[in-house]
């Protein structure tokens, strides 16, 4: 009798048990997203000054524009150029590959140096067109060099040696502190803190401006309308898509449709966005603060040293808004992100305190 | 090897400039054995000669092409016998040349009109003209015929094309006037030279560079620095691809000119780069003490890497080089070598005195002569290369007279006049150019009055000469100032001098690249020209005439032939009144300013002009300044 009461009393609590079941919350399918294995280059192992800037890749040669000069790693080993051999300052803050010439285009706090078979041209404002000597962004498509300035942008024709440059005189710019560019055939557009997004069309050679609709710098009234924010700063356009940061949020816009990405409501670590770099039309990185996120057009990966005690984090966040740690024993060498570039399948992390290599993992 | 002694000139007759017959006896006597006597009259009128430049063998070695670079034409003999064949007319100016690998295709490069005209080797017709760079000087094809490379003098830059379309695919940054081109062996490689000096601070020696460029990426992967180098031109590759020599001069620019007897001018050398010279660039001098090589031009190593031949413009002459001597003298001796006079007895088996102004040479294939076109005498000398003695030397059909311009032309290419032979006016006017170079030229001490070498087209209406204005024609300039200070000698007898002025006055302008076809303003240049002419500054003001740009560049050629004050005085200029320069072609040579202290046409303005004394600019934006650069590269 005591042992048949004991197997109902089981039953019964198995019973209990299934019939609880549905208030239980059922497993989260965490996203696949990509892992990496991180090895960070720092002044310990070959690279001119933590402080990296800018980071190009150019088939098997990676550039890092650092705050102590222009350093190229290749064959396993760093190389920097420094103003004694020509390069327009020490501080370099962004770079562009000439993919038809192979020339490589250095933005600094100093001037527009082009690097050659080794050799380095140097622009100024006072030996060239160059609008202003702060480069903050540089582009390259097919025979103009794009170039964000602190006095406006310009345009630098190689072949005919020709500077145009682009100003709140002859474009809708109202400030002239141009963060970024992005340069193609069809559209250039930059980046102006303060001044939103200038689009010109290559074509009718018109210039467009876009701004955040409802004006404020603190409020996001209206969202998914525009621009997230007028203090914009980069811009990557990429499969008639483009890809906007700002210090407020970020805002993806497809020729017809915004889309604004604030912490609330995506994966993204920060508001605070030094870069945003477009892989294609759905997939960009984003270059915080407070580390580097992935966004493959649904789900968010971020990857960093966590902000608590520094330990290597990856976070996934899915579509829904589930937040999952993955266990990861490497990270960017900070989570202070400046720039990315992607080789392969791999990528290229400029941070505040040194050059990350990130290696897919799967 | 011969013993030279220094030239003499002898001229008589009679005649009106320019108009007149006359007869004149020109007798060279460089060395002990006469060059060649000359005893014709010089005619005035314009006559077209051939003037050869450049040669090449055809595939089957059956024929020889000749680049006639006055008469705009190649000219097809008989490689044998040296007998006429042929005449194809192509574009103006053609300056280089080269067979497809082939050989089935010419390719031409026409400075002037910038095109490159395509000969069918098989028919000897024209079958294509492409529209290339500004002052396209040579064309290679590379072995796998994926791309045809073309050298650009003006835009600096070598253009890479389609070989089959001619369509441009990209354009690859060079060295400043970018002209000469040389494959490696196996075809990867591809050299490039150029004949103005690449920009560097002020004052500084000049830099130079050999680019070398990947030929499966068609990407610039190198530049070879060639430190105090202005003016590369023709270079080789030995067969085994471990050497390569290039032809150059070191001018000592910032050495006052007058220490002509100390071989203070320049230094006539050969750059040597590859593996046999340990991959680094080794400069070794030609010239001998009181034996100058001047202005060395073309090379050509033979097949079996014996010998190196060059041609020598100023000095007419080939220099023949020991190869092997050569690298065990660099491989046994520490360098520089450059300044030593006595170095080049030690590789240099002789020099073979040729015709005018030698330039283009060729090895034939089986490396038994050495050919070398003299581009002002219209003849080809061709060398026997187990004897390195002059052959034969075949005359191209041309004018049986000598005109003034031509005698003229002469002199101005010729280094006999000079002290030891050490120079000539093409030194410093590369192709009756400039050389980008600012000189310390007088006699002051070094480092004073240092200044910039202008350009020499259309001269005529802008005199006075020199930046002080103190030559006021051309006889004055470029006779007794020039025998004085330049040549330290005094030979040219007045017909010479009457002929060499008449030549430089008959320079043209090159055609502006910058101008539109229909010579049209673009709205920037537009924008400029208004710039340029205003009366009133930014804030309403009134500008002063001679704070204005039209008044002291007016007129056609952009000289009011004043002098004045624009504040651009250094403590080392001995006066502060400058002749206006004139606006010609202003675009090509940089450096500017009265010493070449402006590295660009911006820095005139931008770092030189603090006080408005140079014109009116200091009001103007950044967008208004770049628009009057655009509005002045097209004067």
């Amino acid at each position: 009798m005591k042992n048949f009461l004991v197997t109902i009393s089981l039953m019964a609590a198995g019973v209990c048990a299934v019939a609880a079941k549905p208030n239980i919350p059922a497993p989260v399918k965490v996203p696949q997203m990509p892992h990496y294995r991180f090895e960070n280059f720092t002044t310990a192992n070959g690279l001119p000054d933590d402080h990296v800037y800018s980071v190009l890749v150019d088939g098997d040669r990676i550039w890092a524009g650092t705050d102590n000069g222009l350093a190229v790693y290749e064959d396993h080993k760093w190389k920097t150029y420094t103003t004694k051999d020509g390069l327009a300052h020490r501080a370099v803050l962004s770079l562009a590959l000439d993919k038809n010439t192979g020339d490589v285009w250095a933005g600094t706090m100093g001037g527009l140096s082009r690097i050659s078979g080794g050799h380095i041209d140097t622009f100024t404002q006072l030996n060239s067109g160059l609008s202003n000597n702060v480069v903050y962004g540089v582009s390259v498509s097919g025979d103009e060099v794009w170039v964000a300035t602190a006095a406006g942008g310009c345009r630098y024709n190689v072949r005919t040696e020709q500077w145009d440059l682009y100003n709140e005189r002859n474009t809708p710019m109202e400030e002239i502190w141009v963060y970024g560019v992005s340069a193609t055939p069809t559209k250039v557009y930059y980046a102006v803190w303060g001044s939103g997004v200038l689009e010109y069309d290559q074509r009718t050679k018109a210039w467009d401006r876009y701004d955040d609709p409802d004006g404020e710098t603190q409020l996001v009234l209206f969202k998914d309308q525009g621009l997230i924010h007028e203090i914009t700063s980069s811009v990557s356009y990429v499969d008639n898509v483009l890809w906007v940061s700002t210090y407020m949020g970020d805002s993806r816009y497809d020729g017809r449709y915004w889309h604004n990405f604030l912490t609330i409501d995506s994966g993204l670590p920060s508001n605070f966005t030094n870069l945003v770099k477009g892989v294609d039309a759905n997939h960009a990185w984003f270059c915080t603060d407070r580390g580097l996120a992935y966004y493959d057009g649904k789900d968010w990966a971020v990857y960093r040293p966590s902000l608590t005690n520094g330990r290597p984090e990856m976070i996934v966040r899915d579509a829904e808004g589930h937040v999952t740690n993955i266990p990861v024993t490497t990270a960017p060498a900070h989570n202070y992100i400046l720039g990315i570039d992607f080789q392969g399948n791999d990528i290229w992390v400029a941070t505040a305190k040194g050059l990350s290599h990130g290696i897919l993992q799967r | 090897m011969r013993k030279a002694s220094h030239s003499s000139i002898a001229a008589f007759g009679a005649c009106i400039l320019g108009v007149t017959s006359v007869a004149i006896v020109v007798v060279a006597l460089w060395t002990a054995k006469p060059v060649a006597a000359v005893v014709t009259g010089r005619v005035g009128e314009r006559l077209i000669y051939p003037s050869p430049l450049e040669m090449l063998q055809s595939a089957d070695g059956k024929q020889l092409f000749v680049l006639c670079n006055e008469s705009d034409e190649v000219r097809v003999l008989d490689a044998t016998t040296g007998a006429a064949m042929k005449s194809i007319q192509v574009g103006h100016v053609p300056r280089g040349f080269s067979l497809s690998p082939d050989g089935s295709r010419l390719f031409v490069t026409n400075s002037w009109d910038d095109t490159l005209s395509v000969i069918d080797t098989a028919s000897l017709q024209v079958i294509a003209t492409w529209h290339v760079g500004a002052e396209p000087s040579s064309v290679l094809e590379d072995h796998a015929r994926r791309y045809l490379f073309v050298a650009n003098r003006i835009s600096n830059d070598v253009a890479v094309l389609n070989p089959q379309t001619g369509a441009e695919i990209k354009r690859l940054s060079a060295g400043r006037g970018a002209s000469y081109m040389a494959l490696s062996p196996d075809g990867r490689k591809l050299f490039v030279t150029h004949v103005y000096p690449n920009p560097s601070a002020y004052p500084k020696q000049p830099a130079s560079e050999i680019t070398v460029i990947d030929t499966q990426r068609a990407a610039v992967v190198d530049r070879m620095q060639l430190h105090s180098i202005a003016g590369v031109f023709h270079l080789a590759i030995s067969e085994d691809g471990r050497l390569g020599v290039a032809a150059e001069l070191h001018p000592k620019n910032l050495v006052p000119l007058a220490h002509l007897e100390h071989g203070g001018a320049f230094e006539d050398t050969l750059m040597l780069f590859g593996a046999d010279v340990g991959n680094q660039t080794v400069e070794v001098p030609l010239d001998e003490l009181e034996r100058y090589a001047a202005r060395p031009f073309g090379v050509a190593i033979t097949p079996d890497k014996s010998r190196l031949y060059v041609s020598n413009s100023g000095s007419e002459i080939v220099t023949v080089i020991d190869l092997p001597r050569l690298l065990r003298y660099i491989h046994l001796h520490r360098a520089p070598f450059v300044q030593d006079l006595s170095a080049s007895s030690n590789y240099v088996i002789t020099r073979i005195h040729v015709g005018h102004d030698p330039r283009g040479l060729l090895v034939t294939r089986d490396g038994s002569k050495v050919m070398v076109a003299n581009r002002l005498e219209d003849t080809i000398s061709v060398i026997d290369t187990r004897t390195n003695r002059l052959s034969s030397t075949i005359q191209l059909a041309g004018p049986a007279k000598l005109s003034v311009l031509r005698y003229g032309e002469q002199t101005f290419y010729t280094a006999r006049y000079s002290f030891q032979g050490q120079i000539g006016c093409a030194n410093c006017h590369i192709d009756s150019t400039f050389d980008g170079l600012e000189w310390d030229l007088e006699p002051d001490g070094f480092g004073r009055d240092i200044v910039d070498n202008r350009l020499i087209e259309d001269l005529k209406g802008t005199e006075p000469y020199k930046w002080n204005g103190g030559n006021p024609n051309l006889p004055t300039e470029c006779g007794p100032r020039t025998e004085k200070y330049f040549w330290r000698s005094a030979n040219y007898d007045d017909l010479t001098l009457a002929d060499l002025v008449t030549y430089m006055l008959s320079l043209p302008p090159r055609p502006n690249r910058w101008k539109l076809p229909g010579y049209e303003l673009t709205p920037a240049q537009a924008r400029g020209k208004v710039i340029f002419e205003r009366t009133v500054d930014n804030f309403g003001n009134p500008i002063p005439l001679q704070n204005r740009c039209s008044y002291c560049h007016s007129g056609p050629k952009g000289t009011d032939q004043k002098s004045f004050d624009v504040g651009t005085r250094k403590p080392t200029d001995d006066m502060s009144r400058f002749d206006t320069p004139q606006l010609t072609n202003i675009a090509l040579t940089a450096p500017y300013l009265h010493d070449g202290s402006a590295a660009t046409l911006e820095e005139i303005w931008t770092v030189f002009n603090p006080d408005d004394k140079h014109g009116r600019t200091n009001d103007l934006t950044k967008d208004e300044l770049n628009d009057l650069i655009e509005y002045l590269r097209t004067r």
